[in-house]
């Protein structure tokens, strides 16, 4: 008798979600689903609205990544406006986009997952949080702590407030960066720097406790895709848009913004994520996965000393596993911090021409950026007079729904083998889905305190098993 | 004129027999709340947030358009006052679509000052949701009648200070809204001369200037004052 088991809600994710595992006549896995359970519907309520409002309206998609939001959707408000934005712009909006994305991977690595990685997977789901943490490793939880304070206080300097900033606005940014916030930027950085590399030594070593979850965390070949520089460097605000496959065989490079040349998305019937694809291949077979991992992957330098050091030995790992997601999100919080610096030296940045202004000039527009969690888009259509006319977003999360469900389906595969489960083997299944760090919207369960009710339930409806946390 | 003597809130005061108990209190340093109240046009009495009880009267009175008297007994202050004050306010924020976090005067709003000042951190009445449209026809400014709260300042700006009378209110009731001429697109319209004065006006984020993205549209309606005295000296 076939059956399903229901893991909701999934904890320590940003938004809300269940798995569901089905089992088949011989109690073996048949697939899992990772369900988002939660409808936003900003693509139609901007419909009217004027497209200056964009970048603040589309910020309010998450709590956790309005920069990102902010950049991507500014982006596609200079191309409706026809305008090349001033260099020092752009720098500037480069580094709140690196603050973002440095807090977003501090908050991922160090608060949602290293009570997995450091506590382990079967240890006991009371202490198994951040709190957890900060007793076994006082000074990795306060690591954490520094790494993402630091990345909120640069968005709180530049942009205002630490959540749900401004500045970043079509055209460029409001105002001009002061020489006393640089200093006072630039003061922090050093320490940072060195945290995350110290993590980065830290982590790579333990990597070999965890040989059956790299063999098993949606470790499958697959395109990666990311935005990349002219120089085939780590890129995070601009450049074009390839796809390559696990073994680095490039099969798309184009501009950005001709991305729906490529990607197509699938609706399912299971969730409200849709699942984007490679179009050449097809659905479901044209699966990909952005974010960190492919980011490292695709690119050959990141373009910043410390970081190209830890990119040499990630690049001798095996980028096909999504584990690897994890030790990614390191080396980007130090390339971060590290571009950072690059950008704050040069003089230019405390130029004051930060803005251009222009009325609407163009029906349509696209915004692309990288996000924490990947490859971001941002694609508007407005009327005769600038007002939205259609919006349509694909969110980096979005881009890995197919990844994560073809991965928690491997993990449940090789995991559960009969009908008893363990809070330790869902877990990991959770865990799975943790290690792309997906963000369904604004909410954060960083301590381990959601009520978890897990029930193995027959066909008939009758409870076989049940793990309450 | 002659001068009369009242009392506001147990103060003793005096004013001109023509003015309006809401600037006598001014004048005297007691603040009564209002909206629709913009000095350089003439009052309307129409939000009626400046309601104030008069002793011997049954009935509340718009404090901008009920003048001075002498033995006036006046209080602006009152439990039952500062409930329908916060009722009219919450009213306002259902029947239109008020979204500050993303409006272009977030922050130099003030039928947000509004709220804060009466203490408003919740509303308790169902939301409308009204379907409302935005017109962005005009080459310098939008009118989002999501924000307008219809307190009528740039119709009487339009009509009293500029002279073109391109604003007025179609409609009734609930129904009613506010159209440039003939209820047409605002870019099409004769007699708007762009003079931009109903924007400065606006207490909300109903009209701006185009280009303004989120908080950043400040107005500051002060030069009314000015032009009304001008004029006062050259008549």
């Amino acid at each position: 008798m076939s059956k399903i088991i229901t893991i909701d809600p999934v904890t320590r994710i940003e938004g809300h979600s269940k798995i569901t595992i089905h089992l088949d006549d011989q109690g073996e896995v048949e697939e899992a689903l990772f369900h988002v359970t939660q409808l936003r519907g900003f693509e139609k309520f901007a419909e009217g609205r004027p497209f200056h409002e964009m970048p603040s309206l589309m910020a309010r998609i998450c709590g956790i990544c309005p920069v990102s939001h902010l950049v991507a959707s500014a982006k596609a408000c200079d191309m409706l406006m026809s305008v090349r934005i001033p260099p020092t712009a752009v720098k500037l909006r480069r580094i709140i986009n690196l603050a973002q994305i440095a807090q977003s991977h501090a908050l991922s690595f160090f608060y949602l997952s290293s009570p997995d990685l450091l506590l382990g997977m079967d240890s006991n789901p009371a202490t198994r949080n951040i709190v957890g943490v900060a007793r076994a490793n006082p000074e990795l939880a306060r690591n954490g702590v520094h790494l993402r304070a630091l990345g909120q206080e640069i968005i709180e300097i530049l942009g205002g407030k630490k959540i749900h900033p401004g500045w970043v606005v079509p055209g460029g940014v409001s105002h001009a960066l002061t020489a006393e916030n640089r200093d006072y930027i630039l003061k922090k950085l050093p320490e940072a720097i060195q945290i995350a590399e110290r993590t980065i030594k830290w982590f790579s070593a333990e990597l070999e406790k965890f040989s059956e979850e790299i063999a098993v965390f949606a470790n499958f070949p697959g395109l990666f895709m990311s935005l990349i520089g002219n120089h085939d460097q780590l890129e995070t605000y601009d450049g074009r848009l390839r796809l390559a496959d696990d073994q680095g065989l490039v099969v798309a490079d184009l501009p950005a913004e001709d991305y729906k040349t490529i990607v197509a998305e699938a609706i399912n019937p299971h969730s409200y994520l849709k699942s984007p694809y490679y179009k050449p291949q097809g659905y479901p077979a044209g699966l990909y996965r952005v974010g960190p991992l492919a980011r490292l992957h695709l690119a050959k330098t990141c373009g910043t000393p410390r970081a190209d050091q830890a990119l040499t030995e990630f690049k001798k790992l095996d980028h096909k596993s999504a584990f690897h997601y994890h030790l990614a999100r390191l080396i980007e919080i130090l390339y971060a911090f590290e571009m950072i610096e690059q950008l704050l030296s040069d003089d230019m940045i405390l130029d004051s021409h930060v803005r251009a202004h222009a009325a609407a000039n163009a029906h349509e527009g696209f915004g692309i950026s990288e996000a924490p969690r990947g490859t971001l888009m941002h694609h508007y259509k407005i009327d005769d007079n600038g007002l939205i006319t259609y919006a349509d977003l694909i969110i980096a999360t979005g881009h890995n729904s197919l990844a994560m469900n073809k991965g928690i389906t491997q993990a449940a595969k090789h995991y559960i083998k009969n009908d008893k489960l363990t809070d330790g083997i869902l877990n990991r299944i959770e865990a799975v889905i943790r290690t792309f760090d997906p963000c369904l919207s604004c909410s954060t369960h960083a301590v381990g305190q959601m009520a978890l009710d897990i029930q193995l339930i027959d066909m008939g409806g009758t409870v076989l098993d049940r793990v309450k946390r | 004129m002659r001068v009369v003597t009242l009392k506001i809130n147990d103060q003793e005061m005096s004013g001109r027999e023509d003015e309006d108990i809401l600037h006598v209190a001014r004048e005297h340093g007691i603040e009564i709340p209002t909206l629709c109240q913009l000095d350089g046009i003439s009052e309307w009495g129409g939000c009626r947030l400046c309601l104030v009880e008069i002793e011997g009267s049954a009935k509340l009175s718009a404090a901008c358009v009920t003048k001075v008297s002498e033995g006036m007994v006046v209080n602006t202050e009152s439990e039952r006052l500062s409930g329908y004050r916060k009722t009219i306010v919450e009213m306002l924020f259902t029947e239109g679509n008020h979204i500050c976090s993303v409006c272009v005067s977030n922050n130099n709003c003030e039928l947000q000052d509004m709220s804060s000042d009466l203490k408003i951190d919740h509303i308790s009445l169902p939301y409308r949701y009204p379907a409302r449209t935005v017109d962005a026809s005009h080459d310098l400014f939008i009118f989002d009648a999501n924000r307008c709260i219809l307190c009528t300042r740039c119709v009487r700006v339009c009509d009293q200070v500029e002279g073109a009378h391109t604003w007025d209110i179609a409609g009734r009731g609930i129904q009613s809204q506010l159209i440039s001429d003939l209820h047409q697109p605002w870019g099409e319209s004769d007699s708007c001369t762009s003079c931009g004065k109903c924007v400065e006006a606006c207490p909300t984020g109903a009209l701006f200037e185009k280009g303004k993205a989120a908080g950043e549209m400040v107005k500051d309606p002060k030069f009314l004052v000015y032009l009304a005295d001008m004029k006062a000296e050259k008549s």
